[in-house]
């Protein structure tokens, strides 16, 4: 395996922790339920996809021929993320969760 | 059997082959491609009866630009959350809004409030069959009629022409 895939690799895997990572801090962060939705519906995708690429890269570079079954992955998590996310925040309104600064 | 009858979805039947070839992680071997086209065939097949009414594609440019506008979003959005969590979190101003659509079949709704979920700082919540409103949380917005009309321009249009009015 070449130097300059090794970097590659590590580059993309540390991307893509910090977006999980900064994901987790919203999570915490945030006031109240709807807006702490927000983090996990959107910087997990790009936080598990760098992950994918570095996964693709180091298996293609590893074995012989092209390895890219981590591609299903990121279909289903762009099918079940805003389905997950829609039901939670249907739940929320149904149980009339408490809201921060709420304008209405 | 006539072919129509087995080839009634053929997207369905292409992304099953291309489905089974990720997952076996195989491209090179012809076993698999047969396996996989014959699976293909046979599951749309065993499971007309389930299958929704689909709409037709008619603009595959406009579905293009629709994924394309997805893509970048996807990324904007991660960034845009990043630096909303790092951030001072007491200035945010969260708000609920109501965006009325004109789409008709499932599908493309399902596909709208998808990409409104995957795009920067906004996400459905619920969607309101009879009376056509998508109602969406933002996270931090000052303008809530701009953030509609981008909605709409954004995501409503192109799908708008992605999908054609079934003849009911």
């Amino acid at each position: 395996m070449s130097v300059w895939i090794e970097y590659a690799v590590a580059f993309f895997l540390l991307v893509g922790s910090a977006f999980a990572l900064v994901g987790s801090i919203g999570l915490h962060r945030f006031p109240d339920f709807f807006m702490r939705l927000h983090g996990p519906a959107k910087a997990t995708t790009l936080g598990v996809g760098c992950v994918l690429i570095a996964s693709m890269l180091y298996f293609s570079s590893q074995h012989e021929g092209l390895h890219v079954h981590e591609l299903l992955i990121t279909l289903f998590l762009m099918l079940s993320a805003p389905v997950s996310a829609y039901m939670l925040a249907k739940a929320a309104v149904q149980q009339q969760v408490k809201t921060f600064n709420r304008k209405d | 059997m006539s072919r129509a009858r087995w080839l009634t979805h053929p997207l369905g039947s292409l992304g099953l082959l291309i489905v089974w070839l990720l997952l076996v992680d195989d491209f090179t071997s012809i076993g698999h491609w047969l396996l996989g086209g014959f699976l293909g065939l046979l599951i749309p097949r065993l499971t007309s009866t389930w299958w929704p009414r689909l709409p037709r594609v008619r603009s595959w440019k406009q579905l293009f630009v629709f994924s394309q506008h997805m893509l970048t979003d996807i990324v904007v959005a991660n960034f845009q959350v990043a630096r909303l969590a790092l951030g001072r979190v007491d200035n945010l101003q969260p708000i609920w809004i109501e965006v009325p659509y004109e789409l008709e079949s499932d599908l493309a709704i399902y596909l709208l409030a998808s990409a409104i979920s995957l795009a920067p700082g906004t996400v459905a919540a619920s969607v309101d069959r009879e009376r056509s409103l998508l109602t969406v949380h933002a996270l931090h917005c000052e303008d809530e009629q701009a953030l509609i009309a981008e909605i709409k321009q954004r995501y409503e249009q192109p799908l708008r022409e992605v999908f054609t009015c079934l003849p009911q």
